[in-house]
């Protein structure tokens, strides 16, 4: 099976590997950089929890083989929190709203989320629910997860936005 | 929606972020497959193809050929080293191993388990495996697998049923004859299941040197390590098996006893850790997570008035090739098989039928709401005969507040209920009169309009009584649950459970109650999941019971606790206990608040100043409580009544659907549910929850369906084709909040855990059938799918 070297940025931080051909970015990241967050739900491309950032565009890892993403910047669940100690304003609002249950779509669904409010900080119920559209939850119904949102969305909106933009 | 305030409480039922939430938001979850041992080994599955064939021979020289595999493993290779599951029923010849022994009974079971060093490296080994196989005819249809020329699934034991009786509760015949009215209908719910976002996993690992088998599962599965034991002939405390692994989703299936059986046969052989992760497909169709599959034949009998005299359910379950938990799922629906109403008199016949088809396990509800479809939609047949309001043909039977604690014709008593103000409670939010003028318009051009409703109830506060009930040679009768509490040296509270978590926030459930008891921050309180060997005895969290009885054996401890801290306290300050008050964690005399201990000084006496300590005392403060399920213990009678679990929560739903005429599809466009829990511990995890059912209460209404084709072969088994709902297919829910407490519970609790599921595909069926009345149509086929429904449009058509 043929190797390939492979560079890429993820949560900041340059990674290097030497990855077979067939080998997915899922499993790159859990297993290769020990970054088990994301998860992997269905591994063909229908439930979302294997959801990251690539270059900024929320992507299925599960999709994605690991020798696609040399030379690209990634963020995993893992990198969405300012520090190792606090929350972001999006995962802080899942848990003023208990949009989680299991946690096993979380990761997946904050990456959508996080997504959406890059792109907008007053999405309606019918954004929010279209940016989540193709993330599957079983545990919460989707209602506290919207709700989520838009708290986010609220506090970023009321944050002060003058320097270097807002983390989501 | 804010929930009731309820008076006197300090954290219970009270807004508090769970705590569980904050890891997982950090992707600091730790389900199984995050877990990796040194030397773990991985498996893949070669699955049969056929639903069902003799197995000739297997080849696998090229596979263990291959770099990296270790070993290749057949049934008849386990079977010889293992027993057979169990299953708790009386059927001896129905023999169950983890992977098909000599013949193979449906699509998708485990034939051969290859282990290699990676998982990629045992897929590719896997395919090298040749299996020959003798197809042979497979049984299908359950009613045409009960024929006597049917292929047997299991020719030892006979027959392809596995489980039938016939109960008759009450003078059914007398009132069927004189009541004025009786419709009869067939009604059909086809096989879905909870499907979690997570596949089952379990890694097991063997020390010769101990002579211990520790296994990490994502599990909830009551007696789990004790039934792994028994399998591989191992003592019971022999297996460890983890509880600390975090679930992903359950919902009831994640069983897993086969996959763990396996694994631990498979580490002990090999001597290295084994890890057995099923990807998507081996879920779905060699997982063994399949739900009911039942056919209902119903007739109920009534009054002009709509008075319901008599029910008569029969239900034939197709549970597939072998018992698993599936017939006991027909058990525990007749603990409420007079839904939230008063009906003197049922017969019921449950019937459970083995057929080439995976094999059902346990599924939220643990076959409640199937029936709930099935008595709901016989309410609103008769009310559709009598040309009567369905809701007020309900409310005419509804139990009534002041009839409680009521007892069914199957020997259930109901706890406690406030149904009527339930009911309105959910029209008032739900704006009924508008939905009428909404539905109306909407008739007026022509579309399809329907509102749905549905009363039903969730029996909880699980125990096991369908066992001995379903089987008089199994008397299990106690269903106990436990927690340990103990204050440490340095005052802070550490409470254990025995079992796994899967979403259901019970470290949130026991920081609360252990809080309330003992009046200090939960967010201080640390929970752990003891393993099975430290721990005490679980039931696990089936039966909606972890609120109950968890949050009962909790109290239970910290009351104990207490009680020991203000012993302390009087034997040090010379008063009697009665003469002092226990406040915030210290104690002081009731009549001089001056004269107290802190809980600093009483965990410093308990810890370190035995001289201090009351005579007999013991040093330390640690306390645990064991209780069964109230109402608990009791066998049947012979003519099968008995108490099933204690406590009845109650929903409401209310819902608004419109039907595309041309596609057939369903488009919820008002979903409200009332709903009465008791005391809620924490609303936002009960609201989550609720939520939850409902989606999934969706699914199985519209969309979810594992489909097998005229071969026997499962066409549903990727998320392309069993289609779980997103955000697009869930509306907006509203919950109303009620609250009628439990007199059997320590804080007035019932449970929640199947919320929203039992009461959802009644009501969007009804909501269907609503739209549909106006063309002279009525399905009552779940799920109701676009394709469903446009045949059915179609038919209706092709008649103009
Ligand atoms: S695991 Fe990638 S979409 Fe499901
Ligand atoms: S929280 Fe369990 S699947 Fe979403």
């Amino acid at each position: 099976m043929s190797l390939h070297e492979i560079t890429l940025t993820v949560n900041s931080a340059v990674h290097r590997g030497l990855v077979p051909a067939r080998l997915s970015l899922v499993d790159f990241l859990r297993e290769g950089l020990l970054l088990t967050g994301t998860h992997a739900g269905c591994e063909h491309g229908v439930c979302g929890a294997c959801s990251i950032l690539l270059d900024g565009v929320p992507m299925r890892s599960c999709l994605l083989f690991a020798v696609q993403a040399d030379g690209c910047a990634i963020t995993t669940v893992e990198g969405l929190a300012p520090g190792p100690e606090g929350l972001s304003v999006l995962q802080d609002s899942f848990w003023e709203t208990h949009a989680l249950q299991c946690g096993f779509c979380t990761p997946g669904m904050l990456i959508a989320a996080q997504a959406l409010l890059q792109s907008t900080l007053t999405p309606s119920d019918e954004e929010i629910r279209e940016a989540i559209g193709g993330n599957l939850c079983r545990c919460t119904g989707y209602k506290q997860i919207v709700d989520a949102v838009k708290l986010a969305a609220d506090r970023l909106r009321g944050s002060n936005r003058a320097e270097g933009g807002v983390q989501p | 929606m804010t929930a009731d305030p309820v008076p006197g409480f300090r954290y219970i039922a009270k807004k508090r972020r769970p705590k569980e939430d904050r890891r997982f938001l950090v992707g600091g979850g730790r389900f199984v497959a995050d877990l990796a041992l040194p030397g773990m080994l991985h498996v893949a599955l070669v699955a049969s193809p056929y639903p069902s064939a003799r197995i000739r021979s297997i080849e696998a020289g090229a596979a263990l050929a291959l770099p990296g595999v270790k070993a290749v493993v057949t049934g008849d290779e386990l079977a010889r080293a293992v027993d057979p599951l169990y299953s708790g029923l009386d059927i001896p010849k129905v023999r169950r191993y983890p992977m098909a022994v000599g013949m193979a009974r449906y699509v998708g079971e485990w034939v051969v388990a290859v282990v290699a060093e990676t998982r990629a490296i045992a897929e590719d080994a896997a395919e090298l495996v040749q299996v020959e196989y003798e197809p042979l005819p497979h049984a299908g249809d359950p009613e045409e697998a009960m024929l006597p020329d049917a292929p047997l699934v299991h020719p030892e034991h006979g027959s392809n049923v596995l489980y039938r009786r016939q109960f008759v509760w009450g003078p059914v015949d007398a009132d069927f004859a004189a009541a004025k009215h009786q419709v009869s209908f067939r009604a059909r719910w086809h096989r879905s299941a909870t499907v979690p976002l997570e596949t089952f996993g379990v890694i097991a690992s063997w020390s010769q040197a101990a002579g211990l088998l520790d296994v990490w599962a994502s599990i909830q599965m009551p007696k789990f390590p004790e039934q792994v034991a028994r399998a591989l002939r191992l003592p019971g405390n022999a297996v460890r098996a983890h509880f600390d692994v975090d679930v992903g989703g359950s919902y009831g299936v994640k069983r897993g006893i086969k996959h763990s059986v396996l694994a631990g046969y498979l580490a002990r052989t090999l001597g290295r850790p084994v890890r057995l992760i099923e990807d998507r497909l081996e879920n779905m169709r060699g997982g063994d997570a399949h739900g009911p599959d039942r056919i209902f034949d119903v007739s109920i009998a009534f009054e002009d008035d709509g008075t319901v005299r008599s029910l008569r359910i029969r239900a034939i379950d197709d549970v597939g090739a072998y018992a698993g938990r599936a017939p006991l799922q027909l058990g525990k629906p007749i603990g409420a098989i007079v839904g939230p109403y008063r009906i003197g008199s049922v017969a019921y016949e449950p019937v459970s039928v083995t057929t080439n088809k995976t094999v059902q396990e346990a599924v939220r509800g643990f076959g409640q709401s199937p029936t709930n479809f099935a008595i709901e939609t016989a309410m609103d047949r008769a009310a559709r005969h009598l040309g009567m309001d369905r809701i007020e043909l309900r409310r005419r039977n509804l139990l009534r507040k002041d009839e409680f604690p009521y007892t069914i014709p199957s020997g259930s008593t109901y706890d406690s209920g406030d149904y009527h103000v339930v009911l309105d409670k959910a029209l008032e939010a739900a704006n009924y009169g508008e939905l009428v003028a909404r539905r109306e318009a909407a008739r007026g051009h022509g579309q399809l309009a329907g509102i749905g409703i549905s009363c039903c109830l969730e029996p909880s506060g699980g125990n096991s009584a369908f066992e001995p009930l379903f089987n008089p040679k199994n008397e299990t009768t106690t269903w106990m649950e436990s927690c340990q509490i103990k204050i440490d040296l340095t005052g802070s509270i550490t409470a254990a459970m025995g079992t796994s978590s899967a979403g259901q926030g019970h470290e949130t459930l026991l920081a609360t109650v252990v809080a309330e008891i003992l009046e200090r921050d939960p967010d201080t309180i640390r929970v752990v999941h003891a393993d099975s060997l430290t721990a005490l005895p679980s039931n696990s969290p089936v039966g909606s019971r972890m609120a109950i009885m968890l949050g009962g054996a909790a109290a239970g401890a910290a009351r104990k606790l207490k009680t020991r801290l203000v012993t302390i306290a009087a034997h040090n300050l010379n008063l009697p206990p009665e003469a002092l008050a226990y406040r915030d964690g210290s104690v002081a005399a009731l009549d001089d608040p001056g004269r107290a201990l802190s809980w600093d000084q009483l965990v410093e006496i308990a810890h370190r100043k035995f001289h201090l300590l009351p005579p007999e005392a013991e040093p330390g403060l640690q306390a645990s409580h064991v209780w069964e399920v109230p109402t608990g213990g009791g066998l049947p009678t012979p003519d099968g009544r008995i108490q099933m679990y204690p406590c009845y929560s109650f929903e409401c739903h209310v819902v608004y659907a419109e039907i595309d005429r041309v596609s057939g599809r369903v488009d919820l466009r008002k979903y409200v549910v009332g709903h009465d829990c008791g005391v809620m511990i924490n609303p936002d995890i009960v609201h989550g929850m609720t939520y939850g059912g409902i989606a999934h209460g969706i699914g199985a209404a519209l969309y979810e369906r594992f489909a097998y084709d005229e071969t026997g072969q499962l066409v549903s088994g990727s998320f392309m084709d069993y289609l779980i709902p997103s955000s697009h297919e869930v509306p907006d829910i509203e919950i109303v909040d009620h609250c009628t407490p439990s007199p059997l519970t320590t804080f007035g609790q019932k449970g929640s855990g199947e919320a929203g599921y039992l009461g959802a595909p009644a009501a969007i069926a009804s909501a269907v059938n609503d739209a549909l009345a106006p063309l002279g149509l009525q399905i009552a086929t779940l799920p109701m799918s676009m394709a469903a429904i446009g045949d059915l449009l179609a038919t209706k058509d092709a008649a103009r």
